[in-house]
């Protein structure tokens, strides 16, 4: 249990996604200009996810095996995409609310690289079945965090006196470097 | 190669399956987004917003075609209660769209000569009459829409502004005006 612990809390602060591997920066620069919509994006996003780091490691395991491993990137797309299109219809069917916060998020999901890069993360780190699941919501939930932080921050920036030539996404791309160099301090928590 | 290949198909294949299938039992009938915002247009059907009635400017306000700031009886507050639905920022009325008194027509029953147009023309039934029988309004049931006083051949029919009584004066909806303020004096404000 402890190790499961362990990959939580290193997938969400030592080795977060967004500030540490530097992935999925075009949701973390997108969909962070208002606080609801970060939220939205940040729960979708868990969700596929953990989805896709589950089924792609047993594709990888069962289906491809080592002499196959030159499919794995076509093989993740493919599924990634697939549970994307599904979650989107069961999601429309089951709760409209939750499709009506999520609606043009859910496709977006697909061209995330942080959903492609957890999965051959996992690959790369030999993770077994339940390692790869907890890796992967340990990251989505690091990237929801980050996006809502950011989010908060964006809003606050909205009416405060920056100087003109730093307005709007030049002001936002500093603070995202500066935010990466204070996820550095978590490096070495977890030896 | 041939191995390749045949993964690669039966994973397509699989994923093939389950998003037909998905397709099929979580179909869903219609754009459940109209309805809500159906829901939230007052149904006057009174055609101010340049659409045919309350649903197809749902529909339009749902493709994203106009604005939602188009529906006067809906007032300010239906446009916040759009804008909250939609996740977007709410807008004032435009010049072209203004906020009339609330008032109720009333037919000038010496001149009516019973034609039934106005009866076919009022969207929520609140004129009563027979053919060649002076018509009337249910003044209680008039919401203002002005759609009857076209069609009337004799124009008999006129707008009176409600006065507001004791009996039926209420609460106003507060209001605040955003201004946008230089940056210099909000800096200034701030200390």
């Amino acid at each position: 249990m402890t190790e499961y612990l362990l990959i939580l809390v290193s997938a969400v602060f030592v080795n977060n996604i967004v500030m540490v591997k530097i992935l999925g920066l075009c949701p973390f620069m997108g969909v962070s200009k208002k606080l609801e919509a970060a939220i939205g994006m940040g729960a979708a996003t868990t969700f596929v996810l953990t989805l896709a780091s589950g089924s792609s490691y047993l594709i990888n395991h069962y289906l491809l095996g080592p002499e196959l491993s030159y499919l794995t990137t076509l093989s993740f797309i493919v599924v990634i995409a697939g549970i994307v299109q599904f979650t989107e219809m069961v999601v429309q069917k089951t709760s409209p609310m939750l499709y009506q916060v999520l609606g043009i998020y859910l496709p977006l999901i697909t061209t995330n690289c942080a959903v492609l890069g957890i999965p051959l993360l996992n690959v790369q780190a030999k993770h077994n079945f339940m390692e790869s699941i907890f890796f992967g919501m340990g990251g989505a939930l690091g990237f929801t965090m980050v996006l809502v932080l950011f989010a908060a921050m964006r809003e606050r920036m909205e009416g405060a006196d920056v100087p003109v030539i730093f307005k709007g996404s030049a002001i936002a791309m500093v603070t995202a470097g500066l935010m990466s160099l204070s996820f550095m301090g978590f490096s070495g928590l977890i030896k | 190669m041939l191995s390749a290949l045949l993964v690669m198909a039966a994973i397509a294949g699989v994923l093939g399956a389950v998003l037909g299938f998905a397709a099929i039992k979580f179909h869903t009938e219609g754009n459940p987004l109209v309805d809500k915002i159906d829901a939230i247009l007052p149904q006057t059907q009174c055609g101010q917003c340049g659409f045919p009635g309350c649903k197809p400017y749902a529909t339009a306000i749902a493709s994203g075609e106009v604005t939602i700031n188009k529906c006067p009886p809906g007032g300010e507050e239906g446009i916040q209660k759009l804008a909250d639905l939609l996740g977007v920022d709410p807008i004032p009325f435009g010049s072209d769209t203004q906020t009339k008194p609330k008032s109720v027509a009333i037919i000038d029953e010496n001149t009516c000569i019973g034609c039934t147009l106005c009866i076919q023309a009022c969207p929520v039934d609140a004129i009563v009459g027979a053919a060649k029988q002076m018509h009337t309004v249910i003044a209680a049931e008039c919401t203002g829409c002005e759609l009857c006083i076209a069609p009337c051949p004799v124009d008999c029919i006129s707008m009176e502004v409600i006065e507001e009584k004791i009996t039926n004066w209420k609460w106003k909806y507060p209001v605040y005006a955003l201004t946008s303020i230089e940056p210099a004096s909000t800096a200034g404000a701030a200390q």
